[in-house]
């Protein structure tokens, strides 16, 4: 009973905040209503119980995808009222498409059943008395290593690929040249000196003082009316 | 009253409706046809998350994980392509892209 009662407030604000998401007049509210549906996914995800998947969907969407959405709507400056023309223009085509989509999946959810043979079928079986997180463990790292692997993989692409896409060198910024340096000769060089000796007395040459800069010569102009 | 299986699918129906929906809706506004794909996705996740709790198997989770994954790959890489699409061109109207002529 309980259960249920959380689960409809769960979903209830998971679908209003989605509805707020997509009809949002403002980018940055969509981003904090997204990361409110984020939570209650959540917390249906932990009440069908899989705890772990709950407790990462926490992590990664609202602790990384989220916040890297934040990042971007309040880095770009972006003229948000012109990108709202045409709201209403579409509103109508959108909802004939979904509302037709809603109908499919009603006719799909109200028609289709588990096969009898369903419960034999289990690929992997949740095993009893033990935590979510470990039994996925203990296949994820065994049976789907391969999936596994292909995850980071897919993330290390994702990453190479942002940094390639975003990074830019810009004109006229003076960086260290490390080869240049490393190859440079003739201009230094070492010497034993004596201990305790001043630089005048052993005669190393050092670089000429630096002259003073001048006092910025301000020239007064007059008679060129229209120049100032 | 228990929370049964046609709870979880009414729910991630609703919401992958509305992904969809506001993927028409916004059609200028690329950052949130980004944020429509991303609940789109978490209706996926619901579905598979429900599924495998209500036949007691644990490939669903699994897969919601990968599912995860490539999310979380895809809004990295889209809002990367929209920040040089805004550096390149001043907006992120989407609308008139066809630079590619595709």
């Amino acid at each position: 009973m309980i259960a249920a009662l959380a689960f409809y407030v769960f979903a209830a604000i998971l679908i209003a905040s989605a509805v707020m998401v997509v009809t949002s007049r403002n980018p940055v509210h969509s981003v904090l209503f997204l990361i409110l549906a984020f939570f209650n996914a959540a917390a249906l995800f932990l009440i069908a119980g899989a705890e772990f998947l709950a407790m990462i969907l926490v992590i990664v969407y609202v602790g990384a995808v989220a916040v890297l959405f934040l990042f971007v709507v309040m880095m770009l400056d972006i003229d948000f009222a012109q990108l709202r023309e045409g709201f209403q223009r579409y509103a109508p085509i959108g909802a004939v498409v979904g509302g037709i989509l809603f109908l499919e999946l009603v006719m799909v959810v109200g028609a289709w059943r588990f096969a009898p043979e369903a419960a034999a079928l289990r690929v992997n079986p949740a095993p009893a008395g033990v935590t979510n997180a470990e039994a996925l463990g203990q296949i994820l790292y065994t049976d789907y290593v391969y999936l596994f692997q292909a995850c980071g993989l897919i993330l290390l692409v994702a990453m190479i690929g942002a940094i390639v896409l975003t990074h830019r060198t810009r004109p006229g910024t003076r960086r260290q040249n490390i080869a240049e340096q490393v190859a440079r000769a003739g201009s230094v060089s070492l010497r034993a000196v004596p201990l305790g000796a001043g630089l005048k007395e052993i005669g190393i040459a050092r670089p000429p003082a630096p002259e003073e800069a001048k006092p910025k010569q301000v020239e007064h102009h007059h008679g060129h009316g229209g120049h100032h | 009253m228990a929370v049964s299986l046609a709870h979880f699918l009414t729910v991630s129906a609703i919401l992958l409706v509305l992904g969809v929906f506001g993927i028409f809706l916004n059609r200028k506004n690329v950052i949130v046809i980004l944020m429509s794909v991303e609940l789109i996705l978490l209706a996926v996740n619901l579905n598979l998350v429900a599924f495998s709790a209500a036949l007691g198997d644990l490939t669903g989770q699994v897969f919601a994980m990968f599912i995860l994954t490539v999310a979380a790959a895809e809004a990295a890489i889209g809002l990367a392509i929209v920040v040089i699409y805004f550096r390149n061109r001043g907006t992120i109207e989407v609308e008139d892209i066809s630079t590619l002529k595709g």
